[in-house]
C-alpha cells in the first residue's frame, strides 16, 4: 500500500481533528500552517511518484478493485493536490496574519483542512460513489466556512450556495444510481469498461446529468449563478480558498469522466461542453465589466475562465487538454492571489468598492504590483502563467479548426484585459476620493502569501516547461484510460 | 544576442534603486544601458552588411516547440540601432525633464523595460517570443501614457491605446498561429522561405486579416489611428521615444517582417497601399485642427507610419525602389521625429506652453534648440540636404513605378501637409517676440534633438555612409539582396518635380493653416473614435443588462435555470439517442400496487394543486410513504423503516419551520413554469429510470460482497459489512460530514448567544 496516496487525505484530516481536540488558539494556528506545509510536501512527494513511477493506485482496505475503494493517483490528480497543497499555505500563512480570533475560536483552522480533506479526497478517489461522499465533505465544511462568524450578507449568501449544492448533490446521486444500475459499477475505471455495452443514446442522456451536477460545483453557464451571490460575502482568507479549490474539484470531475467514462459521444457531448464553456466565457466576462465591488467583479471572473477549461476539453486533443489542465492549476494560484489581495486592500481602505478606493499608487507601489502580476496573468497576458494557458489553449483550438470558440477565448482575453485595467485605473491610480478612509497601521505579514502567489505566477510564467510538459503528460493518460485502467484494475481492455 | 536582451531586463530592473541611489545623475548613468547595446549592436554591423544573418537560440518551452529565439538581418539591426540609439538620448532627457518628480525611479523602470522588450520584439525569431515582447511594449506603453495618473484625460487615453494594441495583439497572435500550422514552424526565419506555400493556402486570407489587424492596430493606421494622438498624454519622452521612433514603428517592423512570406498577392499589396495611402491622408488632414505642438507632430507621426506601410505596400510590385524608400525614410522619420518631439518637449518645458500661436522668438534664447528643429523640420518638409530628402525622393520613384497616378497625387498632398508643418514648427523660433525670462534648457534636453537632427544632416551630406546598412535592410524587406546607390543629387527627374511641388504645396497650405484651423477646430469631426466609444459605452450597457437579466437575485430563479437546463440537456440526449424504452416482459402490476400508485400520484398532483406550504408537505409526505410501502412490498423491510423515518422527520422539520416562518403567504397561482419544470423533471428522470431498468443489469458486485461477506468480512449482514468494510471509506466520510454539521450548528448557536449578551 502506498502511503503517499494517502497522505493527502491523512494530513488535513489529522490536522483538522488536533485542531478541533486541542483548545490553545496557538496551538491551531501552528497547526493549521503545519498542516498546509504537510499537505504541500505531500502533494510534492506524490507528484515525483507519479512521475517516476507512473500512475499510482491502491486499493482501500486490499478489497481488490472493482469491489473496494480504490484510490488513484495519475498526473493531473497529483498535479491539483499539489496546487491545492500551495493554495493551502497561501491562505495559512495569510489567515496567520489576519489574525482573525472570532473565527479562529469557531473552529476556522479545524474546517479549513477538514474542506482540504474533502477537495484531496475527491481529486484522489477512482470510485463514482466515493466522489460523492467527498463531495458531501467538502460541501458541508465549506457552507460551515462560509457563515462562519457570520454577519446577515455571509448568511443570505450562504443559503443560496447551500441550496443549490445539496442539489448538485442530489443529481450526482441519482446519477450515480442509474449509472450503477445501468452498468453494475461504480469504481471508475470499471465503468469505462462497462459503458460500451449500455445503449449509447442512454449513456449521452445519464452524461448530461453528470454534466449538470458537475457543473454547479464548477459554476458553469447556466449554473453559475449561486457563485457571484455567495462568494464575495466571507472575508479574503475564506474565499480565497474557495475560489482558488472548489470550482476546481468540479472541473476535474468533468474532465474525469469525460475522458475516462463518457466517450462513446464526442461529437455531441464534448460540442455541447463546448458551447458551454463559450457561454461561460462570454456571460462571465461581461458581467463582470458590470461591477462595482471588486469581490464580485473578481467573482463573475472567476466564473468566467471556468469556461476556458471547459474549452480544452470540449476540443479533445493532447494539446487542448493540456490546456485545460494547465489552466486550472495556473488558475488556483492567480484566482486565489487575486482574492487575497482583495482582502488587502479591504484592510487598506475599509471597503472594496471601487468608486469609494484610490490614491495607492504613490504609497503602495509595491501593491501595484502584486495587483498586476495576478491581474494581467488572469487577462492571458505575457510574461505570466495565464499566457501560456491561453496560449496553448489559442494554439490547439486553431489546429483542430475549432475558430468560433478560439474567437470568443480571445475576447473574452480582451474583455478581462478592460476589467483589470478598470480596476487598476479605479484602485491605484484614481486620487483617493474625499473621505477615504487612511491606511489604518500596516498591512504586515498578510503581503507576504499575496507575494508568494503572485510571484509564483510570473516564475512559471517565465519557466512554463515544467508545468506545461506536467499538464501534458496529465492530458496524454487522459486521452490513452488503457494505463488508468491497468492501474487500477489490473487488466487492460 | 540573447545576453542583450537578458542583459536589457535585469538593467531595467535595477532602475529604481540607482535612481535612488543616485539622485539627479541617474539618467546619465542609466544611458549607459542602451548606450552600451547600442555599441553592442553596432560591433555586428560589420558582418550583417556583408550579407550574414546570425540567429541564437534558446530552448525556451521545448514541449511547444516554443524558443527564445532571436535572428538579427539588416532590418533588424536597423531597428535595433533606433530603439538603443534613440533610447541612451531619451534616458538622458528624462533626466533633465522629469527631474525631481517623485515617480521618477519607476518612470526609469518601465521606459527601460519598454526599450529591452522593443528590442526583443524586432529580433524575436520564435514568434511566441515576437509575440510575448509585443504584449510587453503594449504594457509598458500603458504604465507610461497614465503616467500622469491622477488625471482622468490620462488614465483614459491609456486605457485606450491599451484596448486598441493589445486587442490588435490578440488578433495577431491567431494570425502569427496559424501561419505557424500552415507553413510548420514557429521561427519566423523558417517561415518566411516558404512564402509560395503559405499564399496558396486556403486560410491565408484569414491569417492576413488577422496579422493586419495586429499591425495596423500597432502602428495606429486608419481605422485604428485615434489612440496614438490621445496617448500624448504622456510624458513627451513617452511620446518621443515610443509613440514616434520606435513602439509605433512594431506594426510596420513585422509587415517589412513577414513582407518575403506574405507579400507578393494582390490583397497584400492593394490592402496595404490603399490603409496607408487612408492613413497617411488622414493624420495629414487631421494636422489641420490643432495648434499643440504635440498633437501636430502625432498627426504627422500617424501620416508617416501610413507612408511606410504604403511603402510596403508597393515592395512587390517595384524592383527595388520600394524597399530602398522604406529603409530610408524609416531611418530619417526616427531621427527627425524623435529630435522634433525632444524639442518640442524642451520648449514645453521653458516656455511653459505648446500652443504655436503663443511662441515666438525662441531662436534667440534657445539657439541650440532651434539648430535642432531647423534641421529636423528639413528632414520633414523633404528639402535637401538632409536624409528626409533623399527618403521621399526614393519614395516618389517607387510611387511612380508603380502606383496609379492619382494615388502619387494624393501622396503628395500629404507630404505637403509635412512640409507646412515643417514651416509652422520653425517659424516660431525666428519671427516675435522671445518670451521673458526663458532660456536654453540644461544639456539634458538639448544633446538628444541636436544629435538626431544632425545625424539626419550628415547622412543627407553622405549618404553613402548609410548605404550599406539600408542595402541589408532593403534587401531584408524584399527577399533578395539588393544593391542601389542613395544619392543626394539624383539629377531632374520627374520625382525631383514632385519634390518642388510638395514643397510649393507645403508653402500654400501654411498660409492657409490659419484660416483653416480656425474653421476645423470649431466642431467635432466624427470618426473612428466615436465608434470606440460608442462600442465601450455599448458594451458596459450590455453587461449591465445582461447582469440585470441572469444575476436576479432569486433562489428561484436559479433554481429555475438549473432545473430547464437538466430537463433540456436530458431530453435532448434522449430523444436525439433515441433512448426510450418500455421493460420488455413487465408482468401486469397487482392490485395494491396500483392502489399504491394511485396514492402516490394523488400526493404528488397536491403538491401542484395545494396553495398551503404545510398542507404540500403533508401531501408529499405520501409520496415519501408510497415509496417506503413499495420497499416493503419488494421484501426490503430494512429499507422501508428507514425510508419511513425519514421521511417522517422530514415532513415535521420542515413544518415546524414553516410555523416559525409567520412571513410566508400563501403559494400563488399560476407558476406555469415552476409546474412544467417540475413535470418536465419527473418526466426525463422516469425516462431515464426505464432505460436503466433496460440495460442488463451485470451482478459482479452484488455476487463478490454476497460471497466475500461472511468467510473475509465476518458479518451475515451484507449491507453491515458494505458500509464498515467493504466501503468503509464511505462511510467515514458521511461520519465527517455529520460532524462538520454539528460543527456549523455549534458555530452557529455560538454566534446567536453572542448576539444576545452584547
Amino acid at each position: 500500500m502506498s502511503w503517499l496516496l494517502v497522505l493527502p487525505l491523512l494530513v488535513p484530516l489529522t490536522t483538522g481533528i488536533l485542531c478541533l481536540v486541542l483548545p490553545g488558539r496557538t496551538a491551531q494556528r501552528v497547526l493549521g500552517l503545519a498542516g498546509a506545509l504537510g499537505l504541500l510536501a505531500a502533494g510534492l512527494a506524490l507528484l515525483a511518484q507519479v512521475q517516476r513511477q507512473g500512475i499510482q493506485a491502491v486499493q482501500i482496505g486490499n478489497w481488490p478493485a472493482p469491489f473496494g475503494i480504490t484510490f488513484v493517483a495519475d498526473h493531473l490528480s497529483a498535479l491539483m493536490v499539489l496546487i491545492s497543497g500551495v493554495v493551502a499555505v497561501a491562505v495559512a500563512l495569510f489567515a496567520l496574519a489576519e489574525n482573525d480570533q472570532a473565527r479562529e475560536g469557531l473552529g476556522y483552522y479545524a474546517l479549513g483542512h477538514l474542506l482540504l480533506f474533502g477537495v484531496n479526497g475527491a481529486f484522489l478517489t477512482g470510485d463514482l460513489f466515493n466522489l460523492y461522499v467527498w463531495f458531501e465533505v467538502l460541501l458541508l465544511a465549506s457552507f460551515v466556512l462560509m457563515i462562519l462568524g457570520g454577519s446577515k450578507a455571509q448568511l443570505a449568501g450562504g443559503v443560496k450556495y447551500f441550496a443549490v449544492s445539496l442539489l448538485s448533490s442530489i443529481l450526482f446521486l441519482v446519477a450515480v444510481g442509474l449509472l450503477y444500475g445501468a452498468t453494475g459499477a461504480l469504481n471508475m475505471a470499471d465503468l469505462a469498461l462497462r459503458v460500451e455495452r449500455v445503449h449509447p443514446g442512454l449513456l449521452t442522456a445519464l452524461s448530461m446529468l453528470f454534466l449538470v451536477a458537475f457543473g454547479l460545483k464548477a459554476a458553469v453557464f447556466p449554473f453559475f449563478f449561486w457563485l457571484p451571490a455567495s462568494y464575495p460575502a466571507p472575508p479574503a482568507m475564506i474565499s480565497a480558498l474557495f475560489a482558488g479549490l472548489l470550482t476546481k474539484v468540479g472541473v476535474y470531475a468533468l474532465i474525469r469522466v469525460f475522458t475516462l467514462i463518457f466517450t462513446h459521444d464526442t461529437g455531441f457531448t464534448h460540442s455541447l461542453i463546448l458551447w458551454v464553456a463559450g457561454f461561460t466565457l462570454l456571460l462571465g466576462a461581461l458581467m463582470a465589466l458590470a461591477q462595482g465591488e471588486l469581490r464580485r467583479l473578481l467573482s463573475f471572473q472567476l466564473v468566467s475562465h471556468i469556461g476556458y477549461m471547459l474549452m480544452g476539453l470540449g476540443i479533445l486533443t493532447p494539446l487542448a487538454l493540456a490546456g485545460s489542465v494547465f489552466y486550472a492549476l495556473n488558475h488556483m494560484i492567480v484566482i486565489a492571489a487575486l482574492f487575497l489581495l482583495a482582502g488587502l486592500l479591504q484592510r487598506l481602505q475599509g471597503t472594496t468598492v471601487l468608486v469609494r478606493m484610490g490614491g495607492l499608487y504613490g504609497p503602495y507601489p509595491w501593491l501595484a504590483v502584486l495587483f498586476l502580476l495576478p491581474g494581467l496573468s488572469l487577462a492571458g497576458l505575457p510574461p505570466f502563467s495565464g499566457f501560456w494557458a491561453k496560449y496553448t489553449l489559442v494554439a490547439a483550438g486553431l489546429q483542430a479548426g475549432q475558430y468560433g470558440i478560439v474567437a470568443v477565448a480571445l475576447l473574452v482575453g480582451l474583455l478581462t484585459l478592460l476589467s483589470m485595467g478598470l480596476v487598476f485605473a479605479e484602485v491605484f491610480w484614481k486620487k483617493a476620493p474625499e473621505g477615504a478612509r487612511a491606511a489604518p497601521g500596516g498591512l504586515g505579514g498578510r503581503v507576504l502569501p499575496v507575494g508568494l502567489l503572485a510571484v509564483l505566477t510570473l516564475a512559471i510564467g517565465l519557466w512554463a516547461e515544467p508545468l506545461l510538459s506536467l499538464s501534458q503528460a496529465a492530458a496524454r493518460e487522459l486521452l490513452e484510460p488503457a494505463g488508468y485502467i491497468q492501474a487500477v484494475l489490473g487488466v487492460s481492455r | 544576442m540573447v545576453v542583450a536582451i537578458i542583459v536589457a531586463f535585469v538593467g531595467a530592473l535595477t532602475a529604481p534603486w540607482l535612481h535612488r541611489w543616485l539622485g539627479h545623475a541617474a539618467g546619465w548613468v542609466l544611458a549607459l544601458l542602451p548606450l552600451g547595446l547600442a555599441f553592442y549592436f553596432a560591433s555586428l554591423l560589420p558582418e550583417v552588411v556583408g550579407g550574414q544573418t546570425l540567429r541564437h537560440s534558446l530552448a525556451w518551452v521545448p514541449s511547444l516547440g516554443v524558443n527564445f529565439s532571436f535572428y538579427l538581418d539588416g532590418l533588424s539591426l536597423l531597428f535595433a540601432l533606433l530603439i538603443t540609439g534613440i533610447g541612451t538620448f531619451i534616458v538622458i532627457y528624462s533626466g533633465g525633464y522629469l527631474k525631481g518628480h517623485p515617480d521618477l525611479g519607476r518612470f526609469y523602470l518601465v521606459i527601460l523595460l519598454f526599450m529591452a522588450s522593443m528590442l526583443g520584439l524586432v529580433l524575436a525569431d520564435n514568434i511566441v517570443t515576437l509575440f510575448v515582447m509585443w504584449e510587453l511594449t503594449s504594457l509598458t506603453s500603458y504604465l507610461l501614457i497614465g503616467f500622469h495618473h491622477s488625471e482622468f484625460r490620462s488614465r483614459r487615453a491609456a486605457t485606450q491605446a491599451l484596448l486598441v494594441t493589445a486587442g490588435g495583439g490578440l488578433a495577431l497572435l491567431a494570425g502569427l498561429i496559424l501561419l505557424a500550422l500552415m507553413g510548420g514552424s514557429l521561427e519566423i526565419s523558417e517561415l518566411l522561405g516558404q512564402g509560395q506555400l503559405l499564399r496558396e493556402h486556403p486560410l491565408y486570407l484569414p491569417a492576413l486579416i488577422l496579422v493586419l489587424l495586429g499591425a495596423f492596430t500597432k502602428s495606429a493606421q486608419f481605422p485604428f489611428h485615434f489612440w496614438l494622438p490621445n496617448a500624448m498624454e504622456a510624458p513627451t519622452p513617452v511620446s518621443a521615444y515610443l509613440h514616434s521612433a520606435t513602439m509605433v514603428k512594431a506594426g510596420v517592423y513585422l509587415l517589412a517582417r513577414l513582407q518575403p512570406a506574405l507579400g507578393g498577392s494582390e490583397v497584400w499589396s492593394s490592402t496595404l497601399m490603399l490603409f496607408g495611402l487612408a492613413t497617411l491622408l488622414t493624420g495629414a488632414t487631421l494636422t489641420f485642427r490643432h495648434t499643440d505642438l504635440k498633437r501636430l507632430l502625432a498627426y504627422s507621426t500617424v501620416a508617416a507610419l501610413g507612408a511606410l506601410v504604403f511603402l510596403i505596400g508597393l515592395v512587390p510590385l517595384t524592383d527595388y525602389y520600394a524597399a530602398m524608400g522604406f529603409a530610408t525614410f524609416l531611418l530619417a522619420h526616427s531621427l527627425y521625429k524623435g529630435g522634433l518631439f525632444m524639442a518640442a518637449g524642451a520648449v514645453d518645458h521653458e516656455a511653459g506652453t505648446r500652443d504655436i500661436t503663443q511662441l515666438g522668438g525662441l531662436f534667440r534664447v534657445m539657439p541650440l534648440t532651434g539648430v535642432a528643429v531647423v534641421l529636423a523640420g528639413l528632414s520633414l518638409a523633404g528639402l535637401p540636404p538632409v536624409l528626409g530628402f533623399i527618403g521621399k525622393e526614393v519614395l516618389y520613384v517607387a510611387a511612380l513605378q508603380a502606383a496609379p497616378a492619382w494615388v502619387v497625387g494624393l501622396a503628395v498632398l500629404g507630404f505637403a501637409v509635412g512640409a507646412m508643418l515643417a514651416l509652422l514648427l520653425v517659424v516660431p523660433f525666428f519671427r516675435g517676440q522671445p518670451p521673458q525670462k526663458v532660456h536654453e534648457g540644461p544639456p539634458s534636453l538639448w544633446l538628444g534633438p541636436l544629435v538626431l537632427a544632425g545625424l539626419g544632416l550628415l547622412l543627407g551630406l553622405f549618404p553613402g555612409l548609410y548605404n550599406p546598412l539600408a542595402d541589408a535592410v532593403a534587401s531584408a524587406v524584399k527577399g533578395k539582396t539588393v544593391a542601389y546607390h542613395l544619392k543626394l543629387w539624383p539629377g531632374f527627374n520627374l520625382a525631383l518635380l514632385l519634390s518642388l511641388l510638395t514643397v510649393l504645396l507645403g508653402v500654400g497650405f501654411y498660409f492657409l493653416y490659419p484660416r483653416l484651423q480656425a474653421w476645423m477646430a470649431q466642431e467635432p469631426i466624427p470618426g473612428p473614435e466615436n465608434a470606440y466609444v460608442a462600442l465601450l459605452r455599448g458594451l458596459m450597457r450590455l453587461a449591465a443588462g445582461v447582469e440585470r437579466l441572469l444575476q436576479s437575485g432569486s433562489l428561484r430563479a436559479y433554481l429555475a435555470w438549473i432545473f430547464a437546463g437538466l430537463v433540456g440537456l436530458v431530453g435532448l440526449a434522449l430523444f436525439r439517442g433515441g433512448a426510450l424504452f418500455w421493460p420488455a416482459g413487465a408482468s401486469s402490476p397487482r392490485l395494491e400496487q396500483v392502489l399504491l400508485l394511485a396514492l402516490m400520484f394523488l400526493g404528488a398532483i397536491g403538491a401542484l394543486r395545494l396553495r398551503s406550504h404545510l398542507a404540500m408537505v403533508v401531501v408529499l409526505g405520501l409520496v415519501g410513504a408510497g415509496v417506503a410501502l413499495v420497499f416493503l412490498l419488494q421484501n426490503a423491510p430494512d429499507l422501508s423503516i428507514t425510508q419511513f423515518l425519514v421521511e417522517t422527520l422530514t415532513a415535521i422539520l420542515i413544518a415546524l419551520v414553516l410555523l416559525q416562518i409567520r412571513s410566508i403567504g400563501p403559494v400563488p397561482r399560476g407558476r406555469w413554469l415552476d409546474k412544467g419544470l417540475a413535470l418536465g423533471l419527473g418526466g426525463v428522470v422516469t425516462l431515464l429510470m426505464l432505460g436503466m431498468l433496460a440495460q442488463p443489469f451485470e451482478p459482479h458486485l452484488s455476487q463478490f460482497f454476497a460471497q466475500k461477506s461472511l468467510p473475509e468480512g465476518f458479518g451475515r449482514n451484507i449491507v453491515n459489512v458494505i458500509l464498515v468494510d467493504f466501503r468503509g471509506l464511505d462511510t467515514f466520510g458521511e461520519i465527517t460530514v455529520v460532524g462538520l454539521a454539528g460543527l456549523g450548528v455549534w458555530a452557529l448557536l455560538k454566534r446567536r448567544r453572542r448576539e444576545e449578551q452584547p
